[in-house]
């Protein structure tokens, strides 16, 4: 067993509301985990079994094959960061960092020299001084991850770290959380609800749904092969058809028969088949391409910058489709509402979901 | 690149130190809830006990009760209570509202002074107003002839001195309430052409609705567990309070003085229930994306608004000058010219300028010792995030005091404290007992002051410290009791003005080494030496006036040292 920290069937109730059933998870050396999920799903309370701050009902929380579902938080060794930072008010950024450090005895040279390393980790040096207050929203969250990292913790654990930013400060500090725990090679579980935030930082993305892990992969796999209803609508947009199973790679939406990506479904199972909006291809009128090419009505388009969305009427699969094109494609059609053109679902691009 | 290397500053596994701290706050919590048994609610079970038994200790189940009730005298002085309270709280409500519509909800000039003059009378003891009305109204008073065949002493003394002496309480309620009235609410009834009077009726009015319901009772409190006032203007006209006294320093009847005591605890505990009910109603309605309201000048409204506060302000200051005034008069009404012989204390019954030092003293010790205590336990209810219904029980010990009434405590207390058999009897008699009746009788705001202060502080706080292995004790010293300055030393300015003016429960406590002041004034009132009474009331505010000044300073020196991380 090589993995740094296993979660083993992890369950947790709180009266009679089931939050975590049944959690497996396996966290390896030197990753980052994103926990990922609407609110509600259980990743916080997960993210704070974890951390000690609740206790699991059922199941096991091993940390290099050790159980440790019983220690209490500081026992543990993490490092966390919460959603609010909690920096306190009255210490200065250098005697925040610090807070963590003078128990375990160390000479207080040793503990102003780990708090002015930590400070230059995240680029702080200048702001060792100053208040909470006189801070920066940013640079409060900085000085709240050194603080986190400052004892030299075995695991970092991140609540929605970026939530209380404005969106450019967010963008900036993913990319700075993403590097520094790259240099570090510590391992670090975050958790957010946000999906760009998660794909764009996690080498592994763990999406929750009801207390359940929906489906756990790196986030191209989570973006391209959505196994679930719910994981292709959360990650991303997604057209979804309701089809049956016909054969293999052949399924019924309505009266017309698509090809898809192969699936291990029997024939004649219930399915729903997604596809996302940028693969489907809009062509002119009467470019029938064969398979899985279809008339369609074009209800309107929406300017996104750099890209054009286009909402479709698909009679014949008796549903909206959503296109988004790439602006300015020198290959498109000038889109006129309410005209008629074809659209294809390319076979590898057509999933079938559970 | 900065190194990581500093495996020496890695935590070590700690749970036995985990274990040390959870049982150190249970322990905590545990003592915390057994001295507010002690000093609190075994006192007054050992008051409702006491009813139950006579003279020799038999048991006779409710026949004091039956006793009580076959009493025309004592049934007499429970109406009165009664009537002289919800009376009093009326008139005290009725003109503290308009003043605190003035105070916030106007443009009227001299806000400052108008406040500041309405809350003098915090300061003073409720003997005060009663010695200044018996100057200006009394037989020999000033202003006699004004009320015709009608005496001082008795129902018109009692209610003009209890609304006196709780005017400043009821205001602050309600200048609270109208404070944070919603500013969005007043500029949409005015874009929607609403009058003045409709804008009063549909805005202000709702909005301070829960304040006037709090305000009334707490007067209606006040009032009726007041022993100052109608000892001193009383006259014939007896109320529970001053039957509780009779019945047991007068005919050391102490059952009878118990059943007293527990007809006083029903209306304070019923008050309390509905306060408590309406105050989280009130929690409720506020919005919290309110905004201030700016009040827009309006020259008629602001001038009758200020003709009435001066009237009123007027009438505070004759209330306490007159008093004071007296006080420095050779000899009241026949020689004026000012002297210092009835600051003489040495000479007058009272126990002297002794009794102004035990006051002093234990106004002290009642600060420092309150402060500390309540702000302990405001931090055992509201940060652990073990022991769920010890904490509970805490809050709710902590909360007692507000339905118990000074008098039915310090009965409590003898029936307590000297029972035969308790080992901690040889605190009666003493100071110690006096201050612990005092921090306890005063312990419930000072208790929600604190718990306030603490929950605005981020919750995540101690998760933080956990999460690092730093000991509670520590993010207590360091952070919670630092940002919490202020409010301490506020809270310790409000146990030193409470010690240094409170007669209710001290009064059955004191004995003759530890005499206090304001019990001193009851006493040589009662021997008719009615100037130097005067006199060291007014010694009494002028200490409390000071006392709370200098902990106000203390509180802006704590702001300027400790927290200049709240100035960006």
């Amino acid at each position: 067993m090589s993995s740094f920290l296993s979660l083993r069937g992890i369950g947790k109730s709180f009266g009679t509301t089931r939050v975590l059933d049944g959690i497996d998870l396996d966290i390896e050396p030197g990753e980052f985990v994103c926990l990922l999920g609407p609110s509600g799903c259980g990743k916080t309370t997960l993210l704070r079994i974890v951390c000690g701050i609740e206790q699991a009902d059922a199941g096991q929380l091993l940390l290099d094959g050790q159980d440790i579902g019983r220690l209490p938080p500081a026992a543990r060794g993490f490092g966390v960061v919460f959603q609010s930072y909690a920096l306190f008010p009255n210490l200065t950024a250098a005697q925040n960092i610090a807070y963590g450090l003078q128990p375990s005895g160390a000479l207080a040279r040793e503990i102003a020299r780990r708090s002015r390393e930590m400070l230059d980790l995240v680029g702080l040096a200048a702001h060792a001084d100053k208040y909470p207050v006189q801070l920066s929203g940013g640079q409060q969250q900085r000085v709240a991850l050194a603080r986190a990292l400052a004892p030299n913790p075995r695991l970092l654990l991140l609540d929605e770290p970026l939530s209380a930013l404005d969106a450019q400060v967010r963008a900036g500090l993913r990319g700075e959380i993403r590097a520094l725990q790259q240099r570090l090679g510590i391992v670090t579980v975050m958790v957010t609800h946000d999906q760009e935030e998660a794909l764009s930082m996690a080498d592994r993305v763990v999406l929750m749904h009801d207390g359940r892990i929906e489906q756990a992969g790196t986030p191209g796999e989570l973006y391209r092969r959505p196994r679930t209803r719910f994981a292709a609508s959360f990650v991303g947009r997604m057209n979804l058809l309701d089809a049956t199973v016909l054969a293999g790679d052949r399924v019924r939406v309505r009266d017309s028969e698509l090809r898809c990506t192969p699936s291990a479904l029997g024939t004649g199972a219930r399915a729903t088949v997604g596809i996302r909006p940028e693969h489907v291809v809009i062509r002119r009128f009467g470019e029938d391409a064969g398979v899985n090419s279809f008339a369609a009505r074009l209800l309107g388009t929406e300017f996104l910058g750099n890209r054009t969305a286009a909402r479709l009427a698909c009679d014949p699969l008796g549903i909206e489709i959503e296109a988004e094109l790439p602006a300015g494609d020198p290959r498109g059609e000038p889109l006129v509402p309410s005209s008629m053109v074809h659209i294809e679902l390319p076979q590898h691009a057509l999933s079938v979901l559970a | 690149m900065p190194t990581i290397a500093a495996a020496e500053l890695r935590l070590p596994a700690r749970r036995g130190a985990f274990d040390r701290e959870r049982w150190l706050t249970g322990v905590g919590l545990l003592l915390a809830v057994a001295l507010l048994m002690l000093t609190v609610a075994l006192p007054v079970g050992a008051l409702v006990g006491q009813s139950l038994f006579d003279r020799s200790g038999a048991f006779v189940g409710l026949a004091n009760f039956a006793r009580y009730l076959e009493s025309p005298a004592l049934l007499q002085s429970a109406f009165n209570s009664l009537w002289l309270a919800a009376l009093s709280a009326v008139l005290c409500t009725a003109i503290a509202y308009v003043y605190a519509h003035a105070l916030t909800l106007s443009c009227m000039p001299g806000k400052g002074v108008l406040r500041a003059v309405a809350l003098v009378p915090l300061f003073a003891p409720s003997l005060l107003p009663a010695i200044s009305l018996v100057y200006l109204f009394g037989n020999q008073g000033l202003f006699k002839d004004w009320l015709g065949d009608t005496s001082i002493y008795g129902p018109l003394g009692i209610v003009l001195g209890s609304v006196f002496w709780t005017l400043p309480h009821a205001l602050l309620i309600l200048t609270t309430a109208m404070a944070t009235s919603d500013g969005r609410l007043y500029e949409a009834a005015q874009t929607l052409g609403a009058s003045r009077w409709r804008i009063w009726r549909t805005v202000t009015l709702p909005a301070s609705r829960y304040g006037l319901i709090v305000a009334a009772m707490v007067v209606f409190v006040l009032v009726i567990t007041d022993f100052g006032v109608p000892k001193v203007v009383g006259g014939q006209t007896g109320v529970l309070a001053t039957d509780i006294y009779k019945q047991v320093v007068g005919q050391q009847n102490f059952q009878m003085g118990a059943v007293v005591g527990f007809v006083l605890l029903v209306p304070a505990v019923l008050s309390f229930l509905v306060e408590r009910r309406v105050r989280r109603r009130q929690a409720a309605a506020l919005s919290a994306r309110a905004t201030p309201y700016a009040p827009a000048p309006a020259p008629v409204r602001d001038r009758a608004l200020l003709a009435f506060c001066a009237v009123a302000a007027l009438a505070i200051m004759v209330m306490i000058g007159m008093a004071v005034f007296a006080s420095f008069a050779s000899y009241w009404p026949y020689t004026l010219t000012p002297s210092l012989r009835n600051y003489d204390f040495g000479n007058m019954d009272g126990g002297g300028w002794g009794s102004y030092l035990n006051s002093l003293r234990m106004a002290l010790c009642v600060a420092a010792i309150g402060a500390v205590a309540a702000f302990l336990s405001a931090y055992l209810v509201e940060k652990p995030r073990h022991f769920g219904p010890l904490r509970e029980l805490l809050n709710l010990l902590a909360n007692l005091p507000l339905a118990v009434p000074g008098l039915v405590l310090g009965v409590g207390y003898i029936f307590f404290f000297n029972a035969p058999g308790n080992p901690l009897q040889g605190l009666y008699g003493g100071m110690a007992i006096l201050v612990i009746c005092t921090v306890a009788h005063f312990f419930s705001v000072a208790h929600l002051s604190s718990l306030a202060a603490l929950r605005q502080l981020d919750r995540e706080y101690e998760l933080v410290s956990e999460s690092m292995g730093v000991p509670f004790w520590r993010t207590l010293w360091r952070i919670h009791l630092p940002v919490a300055l202020p409010t301490v030393l506020q809270v310790a300015g409000y146990f030193f003005v409470n010690a240094m003016t409170t007669v209710s429960a001290v009064v059955f406590l004191y004995s003759p080494q530890t005499t206090l002041a304001a019990v001193a004034v009851l006493n040589m009132d009662d021997a008719g030496d009615v100037a130097p009474a005067a006199a060291m009331a007014s010694l009494i505010m002028l200490t409390a006036a000071i006392g709370r000044g200098l902990f106000a300073l203390g509180g802006r020196w704590a702001l300027a040292r400790t927290q200049q991380w709240r100035n960006r």
